[in-house]
């Protein structure tokens, strides 16, 4: 098994040479990044379950895998995101009325209503549309990595999928496209161990996933994606050899999905609690905080600070998104192309006809669904 | 003028005698020419200059960063061509056979198709998948099939088809320029079938219009691609026992020229449908329930659709298979005693 690289030891030490040394207003935002990234996952699932909104994916676990790593980059660089990624919104300072718009489809949702809450896009951060087919956006990665390199650009592009994502035709595609013409690219394979109900091991023979990048002449790495340290350490080597020109890296962060696959899911009926139990142990947030503790960052004030300022920051970005307006019913001929077909326009008229007449539309914006 | 052979000593100023293969390159490289943004890839179009030639002397012209090979992978040259798309240059992706795109159907159908509106129209996806497809080249099964029906289906796709070297130009540029993912699928039996005149230059044919390639009275044939001389043809035979045959070149099946449709059913009276795809749920089945949506009133016959039969291509009995003169004879007849 390929060596696995850790900064943060379990007392919260780091171990001699290894430690970023980044400096400590920015080891204390990394950690308000991670607990309000989970803070805003809680409330997501909450509104769920309230019936508030219609479904919600949280990234609970991997808040030090996808911010140590987005860390890693220029804000002009760009992202091809999975959908549990969500502190790099934060990390890029997205506002966070915009984000909960997204669940609830409203008027102030950049993506107009158009998909399942958690896939967002947002092109003032440079952050590409999530998809929900798995692994389409490590070609795409390479393609504008390609792109990049033919314009003279010095983008670097950093995209992530899943364990599940590494079986997917995109992930053999994508690696082997920006091997081949050595594009700016950062794979980043977020290991959490399971995709939906099928175990890491059922996925691959592999002995790991970052091995997987000998075959496409590419340096893999296998990183603690628990300490956010060493995962933003691997990375920042891996974006700096990308902006070099020296090619496509592939990072494996070994994390663990907290929670269920989705609101939708319960990982009860097919999870090991014992495994749940010894990867709780394992939390990210916890061990980052052991780190600033030791560095003397960290305090009970502080905390308190973090967790009441997010909860603020969160309820009424809430409060401000639920008292939006619902889409107009004809915003769904929007977009399909950048003109309105002839066709789209007879089909829009049609059910504005319907609408004028009464009785239909009226279930819509609803939730639950 | 349509795929006729013209005669050089003939040709007006300003316009030059091509195959449609010919006219595609010519496409390709006025827009490399005019748009810095515009690269060709594909498997083989590099140094080879594809399979059948359409990218011949591109290379060598711009230089292997925007006229390259990729590895043997649909999906990752579709993929590839969708972020680069996102990031603002403009791809030419070429599928060396339409039979071959499958592997790229999630990223054609679920990214390229998509972009736009599940971004909120924040991310576009201006592309062209170029592909040559269809029978009469003895290519056998994976050569030769027309699956222009799956991408039809598919909202947020345009799908355009040439039947003329001219349009395959035009139709072409206009692709290239169009700020969303276009189909361009080359019939590739006639690429090399007749040669026409073709602008030099700019040409463009606008996307979303059709062609009415022979005026009549009697009876309708709508098509696109290689049927379009299948049709002109079995018109001329027609004509010959009276009957008028208006025969309606598509160019544009999304977005489709309804008008230009309904106007010719309209005055005619009769229609006919002919299309190389299987019979079942293809485009033409689309055509046939516009016409009946729009212009049962007018209609004096049965819409009749003359297509390929629902089997998997053939080989060896491939000239059985693709609708040929008689067979559009026959529909046409249908169209008249039922």
């Amino acid at each position: 098994m390929s060596e696995l690289l850790t900064i943060i030891d379990r007392d919260g030490k780091t171990q001699k040479g290894e430690d970023p040394n980044l400096p400590p207003e920015e080891l204390k935002r990394l950690y308000r990044l991670m607990v309000h990234t989970r803070l805003l996952d809680e409330r997501g699932l909450a509104l769920q379950r309230q019936g508030r909104i219609g479904f919600y994916l949280q990234a609970t676990g991997q808040e030090a895998s996808h911010i140590g790593a987005a860390y890693a980059l220029k804000d002009s660089d760009w992202l091809f995101p999975a959908y549990r990624q969500p502190g790099i919104l934060q990390l890029r300072g997205v506002d966070l009325e915009k984000v909960i718009s997204e669940w609830f489809g409203n008027d102030g949702d950049t993506s107009k209503g158009r998909q399942m809450p958690v896939h967002y896009s947002y092109r003032e951060i440079n952050f590409v549309s999530i998809s929900s087919p798995i692994g389409t956006q490590l070609t795409h990665a390479a393609g504008a990595g390609m792109a990049a390199k033919f314009r003279g650009d010095d983008t670097v592009f950093m995209t992530f999928c899943g364990d599940g994502g590494t079986s997917s035709n995109d992930f053999h595609s994508g690696l082997n496209f920006a091997a081949v013409y050595k594009a700016p690219v950062v794979f980043v394979v977020e290991n959490n161990g399971w995709a939906i109900s099928v175990p890491q091991r059922s996925q691959t023979s592999s002995e790991s996933m970052a091995i997987k990048a000998q075959a496409y002449g590419m340096p893999g790495i296998r990183v603690d994606g628990n300490d956010i340290l060493a995962v933003y350490r691997v990375c920042k080597e891996a974006v700096d050899r990308a902006r070099k020109g020296d090619g496509p890296t592939l990072v494996e962060t070994v994390t663990y999905r907290m929670a269920s696959h989705s609101s939708s899911d319960d990982a009860v009926r097919y999870r090991d609690a014992k495994e749940y139990e010894a990867w709780q142990k394992k939390d990210p947030i916890a061990r980052f905080q052991l780190y600033l503790k030791h560095k003397k960052l960290w305090n009970a004030a502080f905390e308190t600070e973090v967790i009441e300022s997010g909860k603020a920051q969160i309820t009424a970005a809430v409060i401000k998104a639920e008292a939006r307006c619902n889409l107009p019913a004809s915003s769904m001929f929007d977009d399909v192309y950048m003109n309105l077909t002839p066709q789209l326009k007879a089909q829009r008229q049609e059910l504005m006809d319907l609408i004028a007449k009464g009785g239909v539309g009226a279930e819509c914006g609803h939730f639950p669904l | 003028m349509t795929a006729t052979e013209a005669k050089t000593d003939t040709i007006k100023p300003g316009m030059k005698v091509m195959t449609m293969l010919e006219a595609i390159t010519d496409a390709m490289r006025t827009e490399m020419r005019n748009d810095d943004r515009v690269i060709v890839f594909g498997e083989d179009v590099g140094k080879k200059g594809g399979v059948f030639g359409a990218t011949l002397g591109l290379q060598d012209e711009f230089g292997e960063q925007r006229c390259f090979d990729t590895p043997l992978s649909e999906c990752g040259i579709i993929g590839a061509a969708v972020g680069m798309a996102v990031y603002g240059i403009r791809p030419i992706a070429e599928i060396q056979f339409l039979d071959f795109i499958y592997p790229a159907f999630d990223q054609i159908v679920s990214e390229a198709a998509k972009m736009r509106y599940r971004s909120g129209g924040e991310y576009t996806c201006p592309m062209v998948i170029r592909s040559p497809y269809g029978g009469g080249i003895r290519g056998g099964h994976y050569h030769s099939q027309s699956s222009e029906a799956y991408f039809c289906h598919t909202p947020g796709l345009k799908v355009v088809i040439p039947s003329t070297p001219a349009d395959a130009k035009g139709l072409l540029i206009a692709s290239i320029r169009d700020e969303d993912p276009v189909m361009f699928l080359e019939p590739k039996r006639i690429y090399r079938h007749g040669k026409g005149e073709v602008p030099l230059g700019e040409h463009v044919v606008p996307i979303g219009k059709g062609r009415i390639a022979r005026e009549g009275t009697d009876v309708t044939i709508l098509c696109y691609g290689a049927m379009v001389s299948v049709c002109e043809a079995a018109a001329e035979e027609s004509a010959q026992h009276g009957r008028s045959v208006e025969v309606i070149d598509l160019r544009t099946l999304v977005p489709l020229d309804e008008e230009m449709v309904v106007a010719s059913v309209q005055k005619t009276g009769r229609c006919v449908v002919v299309y190389e795809a299987p019979k079942t749920c293809g485009y033409g089945a689309e055509l046939s329930a516009i016409v009946a949506e729009r212009c049962i009133e007018h209609l004096e016959g049965p819409v009749v659709r003359v297509a390929g039969f629902d089997t998997p291509f053939p080989y060896t009995l491939e000239p059985l298979y693709l609708p040929d003169q008689k067979r559009v004879l026959a529909g046409i007849e249908k169209t008249f005693v039922w």
